[in-house]
């Protein structure tokens, strides 16, 4: 039993550390700071974990009934200083991590603006059924299911959600955050290396929540450019007219890029839950999303 | 109009051989066992013995019947869960469709929680509580019949959306807007919510009913500091549930409004705010873990003495534990959704706040700990899953306060790393304490003890198949994987789900041995038997009655004088020069009589929730009249309680007592 969980935790540890694009691979400063974080509070928690466990296991087996060289002690049911020390060890660890979780949750606010001299990429980011839309305010551009983002260069997002919550969430850059339909929520991410790496959803968001995947492709600041110059050339355009059909529900669409976006249409995603309810503005009629 | 409502042979799903086979299933086991029940003439004693009972043991003891039941139930939905991922790597899309798949999860979640862990808790609350308390029975008898039923309307409910129509497809915590009309149009959602409301009033019921008896019907003597630990911690979990299964009610209520009657508290349109309902329900959900896991604390308190043969240590420190659990469990809830985006000062403060609990829970690990310590530590069955629990609950806990950091957290929310954590507290925690809890308990119930080797084959399967179904998804999580994944693309997360099935497979081998045993000690139960009502040697009151005691518990009710009522006495028994016994005179006992109400009051709701379900609305007129008028005969009754005569009590317990003499 002990070898087979040693067994697990080995392998773990040998997949972990040749690792394999999880949130133990970090490739920006923001999922590297979650990570340090992550294991400074387990480093201080297996320091008491790991003791109580092989304590337990210790004083169960010396004090088995059958073990006559154990002292029975029938009356030992209070002491001072051991109650004193029981209530002071957790206390004092989670003074420790709670510590850790007051600063680290200011330190890493997803609203926080990561400091860097470079002008941080602005994106807005709408959770579809079941896809991603990338705009690019400052470019006047478009992309679904494939974001592409400079390499070194602070992302600004914000988000929303044209119908039901998701997550957006790239393990290697960074922590998630929800997409919520009426609200925008904001994060920050950098890739500080060249490589494509996986997006995803992580709140269940229906039947084709499984394909709400994009990956993220962080290249250098002028093949950025190059990539923002050929979008403009070609593909639709995105405004009012053409957002509903692309909000209609669908599956496993192949990424494509927009060669423009109408100014105002995020907020407009955005404010549209603030509206009074009429039937012909909902954007997916109960029939489309129930043919699915 | 339709007089059936939505109802129409459309909805059974014919074409689904998975879903037609499942329900054939289902159907012939309720048909055989009905069948054979009404052939061996069972009907008028389940009847007048069992259906109709307000005795709160048999009460206790079918709650524990449906939990089990239900227990095989969600177990199946999680072998097909992990044999869908198990499969569904690159390209490959597994045997389950998403809208099957979607269904299983959902199903799993919900029957788990309110159906499988909490029947449970409330079972075993109800057989142990009155008689750890010295008294005869709850404080309000037919109101715990009615919980029972309700309870059990909510679980028939439940399983009839297999056959007819659907299952949410929502998750179980049902997060609108997916779970509103507007995404999810069909019944399953209203299956979902019918459920829930209907078995929550039965859950509410039975907290009002805890709390009164607990507070209010103790043993003469008895005080506060003189309760066993595990009264304490029923005392704690139905206080929560008093606080906290209304908000999930009107939670619920509210979203039920939005389905039927167009409002929008939780839609996208119409200035609906659906974080409302993410936040009021984990106002519930948190202490929800709470109301299921401190009764658990209180069975491994129970456990870990009486086999030390020591008191508890630190009695004091372990109920301020459990009161101060208690109450920090409604400032946590926010720490289910840091990703909501609040800011760093709210993160923070919930963060913290969640932290500050593990504090008492840590205590209550380390007086565990020292109550083994000089103790004369026996390793029966209760002991495995009691010390299997402290070594997995550790862990447990640690990933807890881990994902209670908020930048942790932006990283492991909602991947299977969370999934790991909860089952990790929820099976180690009150599965462990459940099972440790069902096979000490089991003797007092019956009168035989479970059978040993089997109960230890069953521990070490699930021991064993929790940490190889479960440590995976530990590392799943780091590796990016998140939950409720019908397929993936990322072929490197496939070994690992495969071991996860594995695990999955040997804790199916340690249900097989949990049954094996049950029917061997039915078996083997002449050589089982256990005459003497205390074959533990146990500490509390409730091993001073017969096994399985009689409907008034105690023939005389005792006097209470010091913590560890029973354990003192046998003590002083033993000492030479111990008081004499006083002569047992015994008087006529009032006994609450039977009831049909539960019964009736449950087949009532059961016709209501469903006709709401289909949108059956004459229906729905008829079953809400039918409860009415069943509550009415109640209030009217001429009766409620008879006199079991003196000399009946007599001959049993002096029976009682000419067989433990020496």
């Amino acid at each position: 039993m002990r070898y087979a969980v040693l067994a697990v935790v080995l392998i773990g540890a040998a997949t972990l550390g040749g690792c394999s694009e999880g949130v133990l691979d970090p490739k920006g400063p923001v999922a590297a700071a979650e990570r340090l974080i992550l294991f400074n509070s387990l480093g201080i928690m297996l320091a008491i974990v790991i003791p109580t466990i092989l304590a337990t296991l210790g004083v169960a087996l010396w004090f088995r009934a059958s073990n006559w060289r154990a002292r029975y002690l029938p009356d030992f049911e209070y002491s001072g200083r051991l109650e004193m020390l029981v209530w002071s060890i957790p206390a004092m660890t989670v003074l420790l991590v709670g510590g850790v979780a007051w600063v680290g949750s200011h330190d890493l606010d997803p609203r926080k603006a990561i400091a860097s001299t470079a002008k941080a990429v602005r994106v807005q980011v709408v959770s579809l059924d079941w896809k991603w839309l990338f705009i690019y305010p400052e470019q006047g551009i478009a992309s679904v299911n494939q974001l592409t983002i400079p390499v070194g260069t602070p992302v600004s997002f914000e988000l929303t959600s044209s119908g039901v919550m998701n997550s957006f969430f790239v393990p290697q850059l960074g922590g998630q955050i929800y997409t919520m339909a009426g609200m925008a929520t904001r994060l920050h991410l950098q890739a500080d290396h060249p490589g494509t790496y996986r997006g995803l959803s992580a709140q269940y968001s229906g039947d084709g929540f499984a394909d709400m995947r994009f990956a993220v492709d962080a290249v250098p600041a002028e093949k950025f450019a190059q990539w923002v110059e050929a979008t403009r050339t070609a593909g639709p355009v995105l405004d009012a007219q053409t957002y509903p059909d692309l909000a209609k529900p669908s599956k496993t669409v192949a990424p494509f890029t927009y060669r423009a976006v109408a100014p105002d249409l995020f907020t407009g995603i955005v404010n549209a839950g603030m509206q009074p309810r009429d039937p012909s503005s909902i954007t997916h009629p109960m029939s489309q999303r129930a043919e699915q | 109009m339709n007089l059936l409502g939505k109802l129409d042979w459309s909805v059974v799903p014919f074409d689904q051989p998975i879903v037609m086979f499942a329900t054939a299933l289902m159907v012939l086991t309720v048909v055989f066992v009905l069948g054979w029940t009404a052939f061996k003439g069972y009907v008028p004693y389940l009847w007048r013995e069992w259906l109709t009972s307000v005795d709160h043991k048999r009460i206790g003891v079918m709650y524990i019947v449906l939990a089990l039941i239900m227990l095989l139930r969600g177990f199946t939905d999680a072998i097909m869960m992990r044999a869908q991922q198990a499969v569904a790597a690159g390209g490959a899309q597994g045997y389950l469709p998403p809208e099957h798949f979607d269904q299983i999860f959902s199903a799993h979640g919900t029957i788990m929680i309110f159906f499988m862990a909490m029947p449970f808790v409330i079972g075993v609350m109800n057989f142990v509580v009155p008689l750890q308390l010295g008294v005869r029975d709850m404080a309000f008898p037919t109101l715990n019949s009615v919980a029972l039923w309700l309870t059990a309307s909510g679980i028939l409910l439940t399983n009839v959306s297999l056959a007819v129509g659907e299952f949410a497809k929502t998750g179980w915590v049902a997060y609108p807007p997916l779970s509103e009309l507007q995404f999810s149009p069909g019944v399953g959602v209203d299956y979902y919510l019918w459920a829930l409301q209907i078995s929550g009033v039965g859950t509410l019921m039975t907290g009002i009913n805890f709390v009164a008896t607990i507070l209010k019907t103790r043993a003469p003597g008895m005080g506060y500091m003189r309760m066993p630990v595990f009264c304490w911690t029923a005392l704690a979990s139905n206080l929560l549930i008093v606080a906290a299964f209304p908000v999930l009610t009107a939670t619920l209520a509210m979203l039920l409004l939005d389905r039927y009657l167009g409002f929008h508290f939780f839609s996208v349109d119409g200035q609906g705010n659906p974080m409302m309902y993410v936040n009021l329900f984990w106002v519930w959900g948190h202490p929800e873990v709470y109301i299921l896991v401190l009764p658990a604390f209180g069975i491994f308190s129970e456990v870990i003495a009486t086999f030390s043969s020591k008191p508890l240590f630190g009695y004091r420190s372990m109920v301020a534990a459990t009161m101060v659990i208690c109450v920090l469990s409604f400032l946590v809830w926010l720490h289910h959704f840091f990703t909501m985006g609040a800011s760093a000062d709210v993160n923070g403060f919930f963060g913290v706040m969640t932290m500050v609990i593990a504090v008492p829970t840590g205590v209550k690990v380390f007086n565990w700990l020292f109550t083994m310590y000089g103790g004369r530590v026996r390793f029966t069955v209760p002991v495995l899953w009691s010390i299997g629990f402290m070594v997995t609950f550790v862990i447990g806990g640690m990933t807890g306060v881990l994902m209670a950091v908020p930048p942790a957290d932006f990283q492991l929310h909602n991947s299977l790393f969370l999934v790991a954590h909860f089952h990790n507290v929820i099976i180690g925690g009150v599965v462990f304490g459940l099972l440790a809890g069902f096979n000490y308990w089991f003797p007092k119930a019956f009168g035989f003890t479970l059978d040993e080797r089997w109960g230890k084959r069953a521990f070490w399967c699930w021991f064993i198949g929790f940490y190889l179904a479960f440590m995976p998804l530990y590392v799943l999580g780091l590796l990016g994987m998140t939950r409720r994944m019908q397929h993936y693309d990322n072929v490197d997360w496939q070994p690992w789900l495969v071991l996860a099935a594995v695990g999955v497979a040997v804790i199916l081998a340690g249900i097989v041995c949990q049954v094996v045993q049950l029917v061997v000690s039915i078996r083997d139960r002449a050589q089982l038997r256990d005459v003497t009502g205390d074959p533990w040697n146990g500490r509390t009151l409730e091993w001073s009655t017969a096994s399985p005691p009689p409907a008034w518990n105690f023939a005389l009710l005792p006097r209470v004088a010091e913590r560890d009522t029973y354990w003192v006495r046998k003590k002083l028994a033993h000492a030479k020069d111990g008081p004499p016994t006083p002569p047992r005179e015994y008087e006529p006992i009032e006994m609450p009589k039977n009831s049909a109400t539960g019964f009736v009051t449950a087949f009532f709701a059961v016709v209501t929730g469903f006709a709401l379900i289909w949108h059956i609305w004459w229906m729905a007129a008829l079953g809400v009249f039918g409860a009415f008028v069943t509550l009415l005969v109640f209030a009217f009754r001429d009766r409620e309680e008879f006199e079991m005569a003196a000399d009946k009590i007599a001959q049993f317990d002096r029976g009682h007592q000419a067989e433990v003499a020496p």
